[in-house]
């Protein structure tokens, strides 16, 4: 076997091993979707129905829009975070659980094909829910984004950064708490905070200069943008932070799977 | 080639915990090779190292001549790995946890379904393809983990205690597959088992590793030609419980009127029969015992941490 040979079969080798991983994902999540579509997909139409049509019917404007419309942005992307997030996180750690995540390690896949494998099963749930959500949202508002390639690339971004988050909290994962803790006490008070039922020019400047940390008000407002046309923030300014997010994170996965951080002794 | 080149290979984990203490070995192409040791000896170390799966401290280890450190990926394309623990997804039914294993070593899915079709009717878990592998028995999941370990045709495979467990109908099914494997496909492969018999029925060659120092390695006719006794299992009458020695020869009982008698290199079994005679005990048969590398390699292991053997 000569040197170009083996680099010429690296390459075939990844595209298949990446088509492999994502078809896996997907299978996981949808022999499964009792547990990973139905409940996400509840949720938002519960969020509706209360917060949208019977409370939001006695809230005014909330920056000039109907409060249905101003939350349907936030829910979906609340299912986009979430279900990206939990998927990798999940996946990732029972194939560290079970040892499985060993069939890769003993293959000549490469650690990038793994990450891009399992970021791209997140990202495909968390954008099927999304899609889900907002489906659902056609009963309650009249979803008609104002620039829909804006609003597509929000969610595909986010998503992507969310599947990164889940993988990093799989590698250091030593127990289902430990799946479950970020989830729950992190990313939904977060979400909550950044802007998915209110608008941030409503809180007093301390709060509002305190929410500019929260990467959540990035996302939501960016998405927000897309649909409506209205964000707290500037549009570019979500990207930027979004990509950052990204970079930082893509870096750190791939550094803990070359060290082999919680998969290798 | 060398199916497997090892040199000064070390393994330490934390600070003092050393697994392995600088090995060398060398498993030649089309080799069927035992590697052999008390549980805890630095064997699935070993193995781990040479998979990927445990980061070595210090060495080299060659698969047919693709360095682990500088081609990674072409030395993990040759090796083939059967592990001690089953893993794999005991939610994915056995056709997919195959196809998927293919999809990582980059084989395109129509081919990879033809090679899983064979494998499978192969080591008969075809009927099971649909099943989840959680619901296979033990010896189902045993050879769930060989088709896994073969569906990329790899040149060495790598079994680590591939029978525990296994009942004895199954363990000859695999050894006779291993056998054709070995001798028709070329295939090397390294076992490392704790059913000795095993190896000396399988094996060519062997190393006996303990903690984690190789203390003994060569062909397996030639050690056990080494071995510096052998032990016969008499079934006698008039044997009477106390007597442990007669002359040379160690004595001990197994049940009833069965013994177990060590005859040492240079006497014969001649002065056996003259001298249980005088003492009035008779034999009525008599056989080799089966397990004469598993005497030989508890003897060495003894020798080494000081016991009598």
């Amino acid at each position: 076997m000569n040197k170009t040979e083996t680099q010429l079969d690296l390459l075939a080798i990844n595209r298949i091993a990446f088509k492999t991983i994502l078809r896996k994902e997907i299978r996981r999540f949808a022999r499964i979707w009792v547990q990973t579509i139905v409940p996400p997909s509840i949720n938002a139409i519960l969020y509706m129905l209360i917060f949208g049509s019977l409370i939001g019917a006695k809230i005014s404007d909330m920056g000039g829009f109907r409060y249905i419309d101003f939350i349907v942005p936030g829910i979906i992307m609340m299912a986009v975070i979430i279900n990206s997030y939990s998927n990798v996180v999940s996946s990732f750690f029972s194939s560290k659980m079970q040892n499985y995540i060993e069939e890769m390690l003993v293959s000549p896949v490469s650690n990038v094909t793994i990450v891009l494998g399992y970021m791209a099963g997140g990202m495909a749930r968390g954008l099927l829910v999304g899609a889900l959500v907002a489906a659902v949202s056609l009963f309650f508002s009249e979803l008609k984004p104002l620039y829909p390639l804006i609003t597509i690339a929000v969610a595909v971004l986010t998503s992507m950064m969310f599947s990164l988050g889940g993988l990093i909290n799989a590698v250091f994962a030593k127990s289902f708490d430990d799946i479950s803790i970020v989830p729950n006490f992190i990313l939904t008070p977060l979400t909550y905070l950044g802007g998915v039922f209110y608008s941030i020019s409503m809180l007093p400047p301390f709060w509002q200069s305190v929410s500019m940390f929260n990467p959540m008000l990035y996302m939501i407002n960016g998405f927000r943008y897309g649909i409506l046309g209205a964000s707290d923030i500037p549009i570019w300014t979500s990207f930027i932070v979004i990509i950052l997010f990204i970079i930082v994170l893509a870096t750190i996965a791939m550094t803990l799977l070359n060290k082999g951080v919680g998969i290798k002794h | 080639m060398n199916a497997l080149s090892i040199s000064g290979l070390s393994k330490t984990y934390g600070d003092s915990v050393h697994a392995l203490k600088g090995i060398d070995l060398n498993v030649p192409e089309g080799d069927f090779f035992a590697l052999l040791g008390p549980n805890g000896a630095g064997k699935s170390t070993a193995i781990g190292i040479i998979s990927a799966l445990v980061n070595k401290t210090h060495g080299s280890v060659k698969v047919f001549d693709h360095d682990i450190d500088e081609a990674p990926e072409a030395a993990k394309a040759s090796i083939g790995l059967v592990p001690q623990e089953f893993n794999f997804n005991v939610f994915e039914a056995v056709l997919p946890t195959i196809l998927n294993v293919a999809g990582y070593n980059g084989i395109e899915r129509a081919e990879a379904l033809k090679r899983a079709e064979y494998y499978l009717k192969k080591l008969d878990l075809w009927e099971k393809r649909k099943s989840p592998s959680r619901e296979l028995s033990g010896g189902m999941k045993r050879r769930l983990m060989i088709a896994r370990a073969l569906i990329h045709e790899p040149k060495l495979l790598i079994l680590d205690e591939p029978t525990a467990g296994v009942d004895l109908e199954i363990r000859r099914s695999m050894w006779s597959f291993l056998k054709e494997l070995n001798e028709q496909h070329g295939t090397t492969i390294i076992l490392t088992t704790h059913y000795l018999e095993e190896a000396e029925a399988l094996c060519r060659n062997v190393a006996i590793i303990d903690g984690g120092e190789i203390i003994e390695q060569g062909a397996v006719a030639q050690l056990l030609s080494r071995s510096m006794l052998e032990t016969f299992v008499l079934d006698t009458e008039g044997y009477t419980k106390p007597l442990t020695q007669i002359g040379p020869f160690t004595l001990r009982e197994r049940d009833g009127n069965s013994i177990e008698v060590d005859v040492p290199k240079g006497h014969t079994i001649n002065e056996l029969f003259s001298e249980l005679t005088e003492k009035g005990i008779y034999v009525s048969s008599l056989r080799n015992k089966t397990n004469r590398l598993e005497e030989f390699f508890l003897r060495l292991v003894q020798r080494k941490t000081g016991e009598s053997a």
